[in-house]
């Protein structure tokens, strides 16, 4: 069963990657504090992300002829798993480097690809994704936001929710049903690329538990779009975001959301001088040993050309799990010795991991989604 | 690839030679001796023998696949355990005894195996000692059908130089393997049972609630195989951090995976005649043996907090190099 989903070692050429980003982020993110550094790929800097495009970490595995970097997945991986396990705030540039980007390169025309590619490897435009609407969440056939065929293109009407960064991006790749209703399911459905900048277009920032502001509802009155909106075939935006969905589920990124937190408790209690939680350190750091070499396989199955959805499905529900087990492990830790000073940045950490984490198992499909999609790749349903 | 080539033949033979029945009936007390005829004639069990010492000298990744063979036929023999006996022997200039050999990493709870076993490999601290195993006077547990023995008694025999890495890191790497390749045929056990059985009008595999059981059973299944194999990677000088990776992993998805099996078979998989059984009590034995995953956490989280590493950095240096 997946019986392609085999340990992989990193390539060494790729591992060659490795000192470069090291040396950025020692300029660039080791003297944020701890607790904006737990933020990672929420943490929103347009200024680091353009940084680190011109330093040539972005568009690593897309073309050189369109700005990228002509590498492959393994090279972002390194350079990946050494931002997250930084902190660094990657938010900004993200989606557009990870998802929007690949998708165009798939699916889109060569003058979708020119006008966006190489503008995303410099970390200049910067995209959301529009799926979740009020009435869709892990339903995503079901979304209602409309495009109407007009003589110059398209107009769209409808809201989406949950976006994020709608609020800092300049362009939304959207699905949209352009034809049939709702109970026609996946047919019907078509990515757009939407200019947040055009007339009709209204974005209202969400502020979440946690104090930030890192999605949004997007709402389309009349929004009136060129021909040249539409990303692939009309009709066929369901497949093109299952494909891009892979990309989202399967890198390093499912599995080091907390690592920063995991990092600063070991070396809390080095300061200490403790030792009593040895064990449960030694269980979540082969836990993350186990998943890193998941993560890794995974990847050499994208480096094989394949879009590995159950394989990507399975490391993201076991990593989101870690994720989140960790904050719950470590407050028990610190708790259980409660004349033992916690630093209020460590604390501050916790408490927003804690808060957040909850979110590591909806965003990009929730756990029983993901669930789901195994059990059909076991041939369940 | 090569792997490929030699997984074929093993399971061919395991196939033949190792049916259900026969595990049954050496754990009922018949000799093992025809069933170890007929793996020690396949040649396979000097696989891990140096070139220099006149063997093929495979590394322990090439024969990572095989192991989880041996754990996916519930073979009732100490195979993964000789192989590795038979590589240090020769790697010390110790003639290997014919017969199957169990490691000994501890006496004082039983070694899986250890009543088919004709001799014993025993870590006595600084070096590695060959005894038969009648010096150590195996004696049953009196749990049904296990083939666990009792050691005790000093033995005499031959010593050879301790390896670079422990014996107890080399037979945790095994157990690792073992669960793996148990791990993965309680996987396919359990998703076609759960496809073929009706209750309410349907086979129970199309209830969510048990496709979201299966669903994490394949998650671990996958973790026990990535995390056998990066044990597997380094050969049988295991450092003590790759030992623990694989064993953690696999010694901690192991209850997981059998609680699932027999909760997706319902009571069925806990009659005696069924062949489930024969893997679930094997993943549990193999979990307990050299050391479970709370012994490894231990010694892993004590040198990781000797150091000053991030974690990536240490799994890097330490796991991954």
């Amino acid at each position: 069963m997946f019986d392609t989903l085999t340990l992989a070692a990193l390539p060494v050429e790729d591992e060659a990657l490795r000192p470069a980003i090291r040396t950025f982020i020692a300029r660039h993110v080791a003297a944020l504090p701890l607790d904006r550094r737990a933020r990672s790929w929420q943490g929103f800097s347009a200024d680091f992300s353009r940084a680190l495009g011109e330093a040539g970490f972005l568009g690593l595995t897309l073309p050189k002829a369109y700005g990228g970097q002509g590498k492959g997945p393994f090279a972002r991986f390194v350079v990946v798993e050494e931002l997250l396990s930084a902190g660094a705030p990657v938010a900004a540039h993200w989606i557009a480097d990870r998802q929007s980007a690949p998708l165009l390169l798939n699916f889109g025309t060569e003058a979708q690809r020119h006008k966006h590619i190489p503008a995303i490897c410099r970390g200049k435009q910067l995209f959301c994704i529009g799926m979740s609407e009020p009435g869709s969440g892990s339903d995503l056939a079901s979304v209602r936001t409309r495009a109407d065929r007009t003589d110059k293109g398209w107009v769209v009407n409808g809201q989406k929710i949950w976006t994020t960064n709608a609020m800092h991006s300049d362009y939304m790749i959207a699905l949209v049903r352009t034809s049939g209703t709702s109970a026609d399911r996946q047919a019907g459905l078509s990515q757009l690329i939407v200019d947040l900048k055009a007339p009709g277009v209204t974005v209202r920032p969400i502020v979440d538990l946690t104090g930030d502001a890192h999605f949004a509802e997007v709402f389309f009155e009349n929004v009136e779009l060129g021909e040249d909106a539409l990303i692939g075939k009309e009709g066929e935006g369901w497949k093109q975001v299952v494909a891009e969905l892979a990309f989202e589920r399967s890198g390093p990124e499912r599995i080091y959301s907390s690592v920063v937190l995991l990092d600063a408790w070991v070396r809390h209690m080095q300061v200490a001088r403790r030792n009593t939680a040895a064990a449960l350190v030694g269980r979540l750091t082969t836990e993350l040993a186990t998943l890193r070499a998941m993560s890794i396989a995974c990847t050499a199955r994208l480096v094989a050309g394949e879009s590995p959805v159950v394989e990507a499905s399975i490391v993201k529900d076991r990593g989101t799990g870690f994720e989140q087990e960790l904050p719950v492990v470590i407050a028990d830790d610190l708790a259980a010795h409660p004349d033992e000073p916690v630093s209020e940045e460590l604390y501050r950490t916790l408490m927003y991991v804690t808060h957040i984490a909850p979110s590591f198992s909806l965003r990009g499909g929730t756990r029983e989604i993901l669930r789901g999609i195994i059990a059909r790749g076991m041939g369940l349903r | 690839m090569e792997s490929q080539e030699l997984l074929e033949p093993f399971v061919r033979m395991l196939e033949a030679a190792c049916p259900p029945a026969v595990v049954r009936a050496i754990e009922a007390g018949e000799s093992a001796a025809p069933l170890w005829q007929e793996i020690a004639q396949s040649g396979f069990l000097d696989a891990l023998v140096a070139e220099e010492h006149g063997g093929p000298g495979l590394a322990l990744a090439d024969i990572e696949p095989l192991i989880a063979a041996l754990g996916a036929h519930a073979v009732p023999l100490p195979v993964a355990e000789t192989m590795v006996a038979r590589a240090l022997l020769a790697q010390a200039g110790v003639a290997a005894p014919d017969g199957p050999i169990v490691l000994v990493t501890a006496v004082a709870q039983p070694v899986p195996c250890g009543l088919v076993a004709e001799h014993a490999l025993v870590a006595t601290g600084e070096a590695l000692m060959l005894c038969s195993i009648a010096e150590m006077s195996p004696a049953p547990t009196g749990v049904t059908h296990s083939l666990a023995a009792r050691l005790s008694g000093i033995p005499q025999g031959p010593t050879l130089p301790r390896p670079t890495a422990t014996l107890r890191a080399i037979a945790a790497v095994l157990r690792a393997c073992l669960i793996a390749g148990a791990a993965a045929r309680l996987c396919d056990l359990t998703t076609a049972y759960a496809a073929e059985r009706v209750q309410f009008g349907k086979p129970i595999g199309r209830q969510q609630s048990l496709q979201q059981m299966l669903a994490i059973m394949a998650e671990d299944m996958i973790a026990c195989r990535i995390a056998a194999q990066v044990g597997a990677a380094h050969g049988i000088d295991v450092p003590m951090p790759v030992a623990a990776t694989a064993k953690i992993t696999t010694s901690s998805a192991a209850p997981r995976i059998a609680a699932t099996a027999h909760a997706v078979h319902g009571a069925i998989g806990i009659s005696a005649e069924y062949d489930l059984q024969l893997l679930t009590r094997r993943l549990h034995g193999w979990r307990v043996a050299d050391g479970s995953e709370s012994y490894w956490a231990q010694l892993l989280g004590t040198a990781r907090l000797a150091g000053a590493e991030t974690s990536v950095d240490w799994l890097r240096h330490s796991v991954f190099a």
